[in-house]
């Protein structure tokens, strides 16, 4: 009865959401106020059946409610209770739903936010949320329902994928989602923006919040999914430019170049027809990555089913949506007014260089995902495009825009001083060649191009500190004036050097760990020794175990450093019962920011066993310097010129910036 | 410099950094593509040895074998045709004998393929999918996909 009633809710959500749709759109063309104010209370009730019927399905899920075709094909009774909630989102149907739960949390924000949004941009904006929830919703019901029942139900569910057995199936999907789906929102914006063809400083300042929201969740979900991998497939790779991996990644790459048009957008009211095209863009890509990785056209982890209906209904979806912003674009595009003009030495000029590189590093990553497909299509020809065409096309791009980064937020606007800007930096490359320095003296050997690549990464966390030292006016003013100056430095400004200090400290992660990891594949038995990174690891023997729904054998090591044991590792097979699949649960121990990391191959017969050593020298900075930079959004997001719940402060502003048109 | 010139001066250069930047893609792509072929296909066709290919096939039943250390050779075959390949290092969890399978690497002078990675399937019903087509192609009953829906 539940699972119907959750069944119910998703329909009437459905019936919301078009009302959502339609009404304000006719309300905004009629310029009828009632009609626009019904968006918000769409907006919050279809949040609420669609929070109603998710939960529904997570109920079935806890209670292992195997009458229910999702719970039976993903769930087993005895999966431990985090992994069956989790478990709601692995798999096609429920990820689904989180999709849509997702959609109708962001335009729920925007009804209860928005009252200090005008009235036609907010009924605009709402109205869109309200057509792409009304085509994820049709999506689910009709092709990918959650809620089919099964008679007579099952004894025992089919269990989940082990792969996904793991606490990063609870965290990585949501923080991914609500990055993906959170760009719908400046998406939203900038339709609603060419529906009324106006567009203005104003509505730079609504869309760089969202904006910024979505990209921090997009950056700490790619990043959480990064570390997932690493440590759960036992191949000891942080980045494989997979096409799943690239379909999260182009979106973060366009989402990352709005962000910084947004900036001048706002501040300068220029480039406001470019940025208006990047928020379309940023979210074709997000529906993009979701055609990609749900139609099954990928195989992968992330293809959970395949079924062709969904497929072309995805693509149906993606074709209507960026087909027609783009037309919309097109047609209404003349109508918004160009911006103010600017030096190519200038702040502008920085930003711009930054969208030039980073659009077209994010179009590079797309024709290398999607050239296989269309070969394949027109050809049938069979080809894959792997690591070695991203790392040349895309680490080539990214050389100038690494560079460029500490010189931005030096620059002034309108009209900035290359050359004074580069004085200031002298500290910081000098500092970075310093430590690159006493790292080639220490390591004494390696690629030389890997301490250009460290002495990159250190100007760019020194390049980026020296944006807030010379604002702070720190050295030429006396220090607790500086200090003073410092505490009152905009949250913005600790965003950006923050963000871009994040970006320096994994640079210097991959090139440590791309240069300097070392790996040795050797088969052992117990007794036998292994030297890496500076430790020396003895294999012990086999132990095996049980786990409430899989068995495992774990190996022992005994890590030791110059003759004196420092710790122990256990590195294990497990095989899962249910599904008769094993899976390699990897050992780590982290010494700092680097790790030991050590996964089991094949017994051999003789006792031995095959077993793969890494040492990942300071592989932790990939991911700190993703979360730095994730704080960096934070950050910026708190700056109380920019935070999305200040509607005093707002009303008040209103006046002001009317006034000024 | 005139207003014009600036603009020229910036388009043109925007200009020339994408024309760059297609021209670095098109090299990469000369370079780095590993086209796929089932051992069939290296009968018929001509690859060069050395070439970096995706070879994909099912692993022939008792074909494995285990050499020194981490040196593992197996065979895979497409019923038709068979390759003997060999690969050091951990096969992934889910390799197994008269199941689908793909290795990346290149052909030797010797007829023998040297891969340096091994690919399975991510789940048990799972097969890569360009092995499922160009087996089903010719004929092949793949018992792995007949998955419970």
């Amino acid at each position: 009865m539940i699972i119907e009633l959750g069944h119910y809710a998703l329909v009437l959500a459905l019936a919301t959401t078009i009302i959502q749709c339609l009404l304000p759109l006719a309300g905004t063309l009629r310029n009828d106020r009632a009609l626009m104010a019904v968006a918000p209370a769409a907006a919050l009730a279809g949040f609420l059946l669609v929070l109603f019927s998710f939960c529904v399905l997570t109920f079935a899920y806890v209670v292992s409610d195997f009458s229910v075709v999702n719970v039976w094909e993903n769930s087993h009774s005895l999966k431990p209770m985090i992994y069956k909630i989790s478990g709601v989102w692995g798999n096609h149907e429920g990820s689904m739903m989180l999709w849509l739960l997702i959609l109708a949390i962001f335009s729920a924000l925007v009804a209860v936010f928005g009252s200090n949004l005008p009235e036609r941009l907010r009924a605009n904006v709402l109205a869109v949320q309200g057509l792409i929830s009304t085509a994820f919703g049709l999506f689910i019901l009709l092709t990918s329902n959650p809620f089919l029942r099964l008679s007579p139900a099952p004894a025992e569910g089919r269990d989940l994928n082990p792969v996904l057995q793991d606490i990063g199936l609870a965290i990585h999907p949501p923080l991914l989602y609500l990055g993906y789906v959170g760009f719908s929102l400046c998406f939203s914006f900038a339709i609603a923006a060419l529906i009324d063809g106006r567009i203005d400083a104003a509505w730079a300042r609504w869309v760089r919040p969202w904006a910024l929201a979505a990209w921090s969740f997009l950056t700490a979900g790619i990043a959480m999914g990064s570390y997932w991998a690493y440590y759960e497939l036992g191949w000891g790779g942080w980045w494989f430019w997979d096409p799943v991996e690239n379909a999260s990644f182009i979106p973060w790459l366009a989402g990352t170049a709005l962000l910084h048009s947004a900036i001048v957008m706002e501040k300068r009211e220029a480039l406001k027809i470019w940025t208006v095209l990047l928020a379309i863009l940023t979210f074709s890509m997000s529906l993009l990555g979701t055609f990609l990785v749900r139609s099954g056209v990928l195989t992968s982890v992330h293809a959970f089913a395949t079924d062709p209906t969904r497929g072309i209904f995805i693509l149906g979806i993606l074709v209507f949506f960026i087909g027609g912003a783009l037309s919309l674009f097109a047609f209404r595009a003349t109508t918004l007014k160009a911006g103010g003009l600017f030096q190519p030495i200038s702040r502008e000029g920085a930003l711009v260089l930054n969208n030039l590189i980073l659009t077209t590093a994010a179009a590079t990553v797309l024709t290398g995902t999607l050239y296989p497909l269309m070969l394949e299509a027109v050809t049938g020809e069979k080809i894959s495009v792997g690591p070695p065409f991203f790392n040349l096309t895309f680490g080539l791009l990214m050389i100038p825009l690494l560079l460029a980064v500490p010189f931005g937020p030096l620059l002034a606007w309108k009209r900035g001083d290359l050359l004074a800007a580069g004085q200031r930096l002298f500290a910081a490359a000098g500092i970075g060649l310093t430590v690159a320095a006493i790292a080639l003296y220490i390591e004494r050997g390696g690629p030389i191009m890997a301490y250009f690549g460290i002495a990159t990464g250190v100007y760019l966390i020194v390049g980026a500190l020296t944006d807030l030292w010379l604002r702070a006016g720190i050295g030429k003013v006396a220090p607790s004036v500086a200090w003073r100056r410092f505490k009152g430095l905009p949250g913005s400004a600790f965003g950006t050097a923050l963000a871009h200090l994040g970006v320096g400290v994994m640079l210097v992660g991959i090139v440590a760990v791309t240069a300097f990891e070392t790996e040795h594949v050797v088969e052992m038995k117990p007794g036998m020794q292994v030297e890496a990174g500076g430790f020396v690891l003895t294999y012990d023997g086999m132990r095996s175990g049980q786990g409430p729904n899989y068995s495992e054998d774990s190996a022992h090591f005994t890590v030791a450093r110059g003759g004196v044991a420092v710790t122990e590792i256990w590195s294990s097979k497990r095989m899962y019962t249910a599904r008769r699949m094993p899976t390699t649960e990897a050992g780590i121990r982290t010494f700092g920011l680097s790790q030991l990391y050590v996964s089991l191959g094949d017994e051999m017969t003789g006792g031995g066993i095959v077993v793969r050593v890494w040492w990942k020298p300071m592989i932790l900075c990939i991911w700190f310097g993703a979360l730095i930079m994730m704080a960096g959004g934070t950050v910026s997001l708190c700056d109380r010129r920019l935070r999305v719940g200040a509607p005093q402060k707002a009303r008040r502003m209103k006046p002001a910036v009317e006034a000024a048109e | 410099m005139t207003r014009k010139q600036k603009r020229l001066v910036v388009i043109g250069g925007g200009v020339a950094f994408l024309l760059a930047a297609v021209l670095l893609v098109m090299f990469a792509f000369s370079q780095s593509i590993a086209y796929f072929y089932v051992p069939g296909d290296l009968q018929t066709e001509n690859v060069a040895p050395g070439t970096r290919i995706r070879l994909g096939g099912l692993v022939e039943a008792g074909s494995v074998r285990r050499g020194e250390g981490s040196t593992i050779t197996f065979t895979v075959t497409d019923t038709l045709a068979t390759v003997p390949v060999t690969y050091t290092g951990i096969l992934p969890d889910l390799f197994r004998e008269g199941q689908g399978v793909v290795a990346e690497g290149a052909l030797g002078g010797d007829g023998l393929f040297v891969a340096d990675t091994v690919l399975a399937k991510h789940d048990e019903t799972y097969m890569p999918k360009d092995v499922a087509d160009r087996l089903e192609a010719q004929g092949v009953q793949l018992s792995g996909k007949e998955t419970i829906k």
